[in-house]
């Protein structure tokens, strides 16, 4: 229900009672102007943190060989440990509920040739969805399928990188690339959050790679990411399981911590999200802490302002305000001012943030901002505070007797 | 239209209370032009407050318009100060950011009476104490007795039973005194019972009927030389 008279009648007393109003006003709006800037620095820090940790699958698992530095069942120490396709496949069946992706590797520094230009760069032979571990993302064409391990295919997915540095401005998808005397047709071109030296990578068919060179079964290393419904823990424990059992398979002693390198994110992931966590706390308590003394802050003017009222509360009393319409008068006033402000203050903060941005990035403040939902939260936060902050004194000023009210001066 | 019977009020005063009226019996008949005398302390004051539902009594039957006044709540109060009574007080307690015209509408916008038509209504009022042209002007641009006439027509506004009046001359002039005074009486000729409560002699002395109250009792009710005037006249 609209009741335009009842509305003309608060704004003329918020715009008659200027300095009342903005006082109050300005309470709110400061507020809410704190909370957006802290909020919003809070997130730039997380979103520093967060894009350190993109540079790879948060989830990802990486497993090499080494030299064994201990004599265990008859072998020498300093025995040089390979992986193959066996283990590839030990691994896949052994722990499949547990990954979510797997890919064997090999790697060759190879010399590359388009037209004119040449450089050396790193050759992977990997399995599709190899992408995901890199968190490398593909802008044109596509990346490897299983088709082209079925078939070998002399096929190359480059990094932007290897396109800008050969082909300049043009488009590589589609082109012939002459990799180590072979040529390969590229089908898609990435980019890699990991920036220009993981951009340099140039993906094959792990099949193709592993006949052209060496013709074996020999495997250089394991790159695999672990199913994301596991906890971290279970994903530590998943990783030493694992490291575990291809110590057993290659005969490796089980305290030789150098025979197989195991790299698990989750470990290091663990010690960022516990700091994430951390900053979030401090976030929350930080704009908790803010919301709290503009809550405290209109609370107080309201008191100031029912009782500096009172008088004009007796007088319309006298003349017959009931105390519903003085409780409603007063608190809508409230949330009028409140409501006003509080979004003043959202759109100065949001402003700030958005000038300031950019500059601030070399203090590992990356893209501050807040979320619309959670600003949203604390305008209302603010509105109820200033309801519940109005409607107290103003009960409270309506349930003096006119009488008294009227005396006071 | 006002009845007491036997009022009586105490104030509390810490773990004493002060015994201010003292069993009260009054008649007001519709039309009258009654005025309170009494020195200050006298509980005439009181008297008014109870009378006018600003205040309740502790004991004792008080009868507005055929009323019995009991167990009010605010908002029933409230609803019956709008319906009966017109305040009139001696500070005039008209509100400081709006208009004469606003002020003399509000009694109606809290009667529910719609914008366009309050504000017909109040300047028809403002118009009949003679203050048509200060409509939009503030309080403070007024003069002690234009803000008692502003006040006077916020009392009428709501044609109710009874106009109440708390000193209303007490910061006034002689010479404004005397046009408030013609204002009341002007009012009371045209059939609206008039409560006035004042300490002046001079004041009573222009109403019908003086009741004189001395220590919570009334020691004296009686017509005024200018009530036999009339009367003789009739």
């Amino acid at each position: 229900m609209f009741d335009l008279d009842r509305w003309r009648e608060i704004f003329q007393s918020i715009s008659k009672n200027k300095l009342r109003s903005i006082l109050s006003g300005f309470t709110v709006a400061f507020a809410i102007l704190l909370f957006t800037l802290l909020f919003g620095i809070g997130n730039g820090l997380q979103n520093t943190f967060k894009n350190e940790f993109a540079k790879d699958a948060i989830n990802s698992i990486y497993i090499w060989p080494n030299s064994t530095t201990k004599a265990y069942k008859g072998h020498q120490i300093g025995r040089r440990i390979q992986f193959t396709n066996d283990d590839f496949n030990f691994l896949k069946e052994k722990y499949s509920d547990k990954i979510q992706m797997i890919s064997p590797r090999l790697q060759r520094s190879v010399k590359v040739v388009y037209k004119t230009e040449e450089d050396n760069y790193t050759l992977r032979g990997v399995y599709p969805k190899y992408d995901i571990l890199e968190s490398a993302e593909v802008t044109e064409g596509r990346f490897l399928n299983i088709r082209d391990i079925k078939e070998k295919s002399k096929v190359v997915v480059i990094g932007r990188m290897v396109e800008k540095d050969l082909f300049g401005q043009i488009s590589a998808y589609g082109k012939q690339l002459n990799i180590g005397g072979i040529m390969y047709k590229v089908i898609g071109v990435f980019s890699d959050p990991g920036g220009d030296g993981d951009e340099r990578f140039i993906y094959t068919p792990f099949s193709t790679m592993q006949q052209i060179y060496g013709n074996n079964d020999h495997v250089d290393e394991f790159g695999m990411t672990y199913n994301p419904e596991l906890s971290i823990d279970e994903a530590i424990a998943f990783s030493s399981q694992m490291h575990r059992e291809l110590k057993k398979k290659h005969e490796i002693d089980p305290n030789d911590q150098r025979g197989i390198r195991v790299h698990n994110y989750a470990s290091e992931n663990k010690e960022v999200t516990g700091m994430m966590v951390g900053l979030s706390i401090l976030i929350l308590i930080i704009g908790f802490g803010t919301l709290i003394a503009g809550v405290v802050g209109i609370s107080n003017i309201m008191v100031y302002i029912v009782k500096e009222r009172t008088k004009e509360l007796g007088i319309r009393k006298a003349i017959g305000a009931t105390p519903g319409a003085i409780v409603s008068m007063i608190m809508l006033e409230a949330i009028l001012i409140t409501a006003i402000s509080g979004y003043f203050g959202l759109i100065l903060g949001v402003g700030i943030l958005e000038v300031t941005g950019p500059s601030l990035e070399k203090y590992f403040i990356l893209n501050p901002g807040v979320s619309t939902p959670v600003v949203v939260g604390a305008t209302i936060t603010l509105i109820l505070a200033g309801m519940i902050a109005g409607y107290l004194p103003a009960k409270r000023a309506a349930q003096i007797k006119p009488i008294v009210a009227l005396r006071a001066d | 239209m006002i009845r007491i019977e036997n009022l009586h009020k105490s104030y509390p005063i810490g773990k004493d209370s002060l015994h201010v009226l003292k069993g009260l019996n009054l008649h007001i008949k519709e039309g009258e032009f009654v005025s309170i005398m009494g020195s200050s302390g006298s509980g005439k004051s009181t008297l008014l407050n109870i009378v006018g539902l600003l205040d309740t009594h502790d004991e004792g039957k008080y009868y507005l318009n055929g009323q019995l006044i009991e167990n009010l709540n605010e908002k029933k109060a409230a609803v019956l100060r709008n319906k009966f009574l017109g305040f009139v007080f001696q500070s005039f307690n008209l509100i400081s950011y709006k208009t004469a015209l606003e002020n003399v509408a509000l009694p109606l916008y809290y009667k529910g009476v719609a914008r366009k038509e309050r504000l017909e209504i109040a300047l028809e009022y403002l118009d009949k104490v003679g203050l048509k042209e200060w409509a939009n002007h503030l309080p403070n641009e007024l003069s002690g007795g234009q803000k008692q006439r502003v006040a006077i027509a916020r009392a009428l506004v709501t044609k109710p039973k009874v106009v109440l009046a708390d000193e209303p001359t007490g910061a006034l002039d002689s010479t404004t005194t005397d046009s408030v005074m013609d204002l009341l009486k002007e009012i009371n000729d045209e059939g609206m019972t008039v409560f006035v409560i004042t300490h002046e002699e001079e004041v009573a002395a222009q109403t019908n009927r003086v009741v004189r109250l001395k220590d919570g009792v009334i020691i004296s009710d009686e017509l005024t030389q200018v009530e036999t005037k009339t009367a003789k006249a009739i």
